[in-house]
C-alpha cells in the first residue's frame, strides 16, 4: 500500500547517518561500531532487493554476507584486542 | 492487496523505521559504549522485523512460495544469534584498547569485576594458580 520505496528512503537515511559516524568517530572502534550496524543494514536490503527483483537467489547473496560481514567484524576486534 | 501482504509491509516499516532509529542512536549518544548499546539492540530488531516482513509479504505475492518465509527466517536467526557475539568483541577491544568511558557514566561493573580478581588472585595466590583476573 505504502510502496517499497518508502522503506528504501528510510534504509539510505540509516546508511548516511552511519556513514557520518564513520568519517566522524573519534576513535577506531567507533568506526568499526558504525560499519557493523552498516552490513546489519546491508542484509536487510539485499533482503528487500530479493523481493523487488522477485528472486529468492539474492536471500542466500544476504546470508553468505551476513555470514563473511560476521567473520569479519569478529576478525578486526581481536586485531583491536591485540590478539590477532 | 491480500491480508498477507498487508502484514508483511507493515512488518517492513517497523523493521526500516528501527533502522533508523539504530542509526540515529549512533549519532546521538556521547561515546562508543551508549553507542554500541542502542544501536545494536534496534538494529537486530530491525532485521526481525525485515526480514520476517519480507517472508510473509512473498507470501502473499504470485511468485512467492513457502521457502521465501523458510530463508528469511533462517538469516534472521543468524543474525540475531551473531549480532550480540560481535557487539561483545567489539566492546572488549573497546575496553582493552583504553578508550575511556563517558565523563557522565556512574558504574563501571567490568573494572570492579577486574579488581576483585586481582584482589583475590593476591590474597590467596595458592589456591589460583592459573592467571584469573590478569588483564
Amino acid at each position: 500500500m505504502i510502496g517499497i520505496n518508502v522503506y528504501l528512503v528510510l534504509i539510505a537515511i540509516a546508511t548516511l547517518l552511519s556513514m557520518y559516524r564513520v568519517f566522524r568517530g573519534p576513535t577506531t572502534v567507533d568506526r568499526l561500531v558504525a560499519v557493523d550496524i552498516m552490513t546489519t543494514i546491508t542484509a536487510g536490503l539485499m533482503v528487500l532487493f530479493a523481493l523487488y527483483y522477485k528472486r529468492m537467489i539474492f536471500l542466500d547473496v544476504a546470508l553468505v554476507y551476513a555470514i563473511l560481514a560476521f567473520g569479519g567484524v569478529i576478525a578486526f576486534a581481536r586485531y583491536m584486542e591485540g590478539g590477532l | 492487496m491480500n491480508a498477507l501482504t498487508a502484514i508483511g509491509e507493515a512488518l517492513v516499516l517497523i523493521g526500516t523505521f528501527f533502522y533508523f532509529l539504530s542509526a540515529l542512536g549512533l549519532i546521538r549518544m556521547p561515546d562508543v559504549y551508549n553507542r554500541m548499546q542502542t544501536s545494536t539492540k534496534s538494529a537486530t530488531l530491525g532485521s526481525l522485523g525485515v526480514m520476517a516482513g519480507v517472508g510473509i509479504w512473498a507470501l502473499g505475492t504470485d511468485f512467492g512460495s513457502a521457502a521465501w518465509l523458510t530463508k528469511s527466517l533462517v538469516i534472521a536467526t543468524f543474525l540475531l544469534l551473531t549480532n550480540p557475539i560481535s557487539a561483545h568483541a567489539l566492546i572488549r577491544a573497546a575496553y582493552k584498547s583504553g578508550i575511556p568511558l563517558w565523563e557522565g557514566s556512574v558504574v563501571d561493573k567490568y573494572r570492579e569485576h577486574l579488581e576483585a580478581g586481582k584482589k583475590e588472585e593476591v590474597e590467596a595466590p595458592k589456591e589460583t594458580p592459573e592467571e584469573g583476573g590478569e588483564e
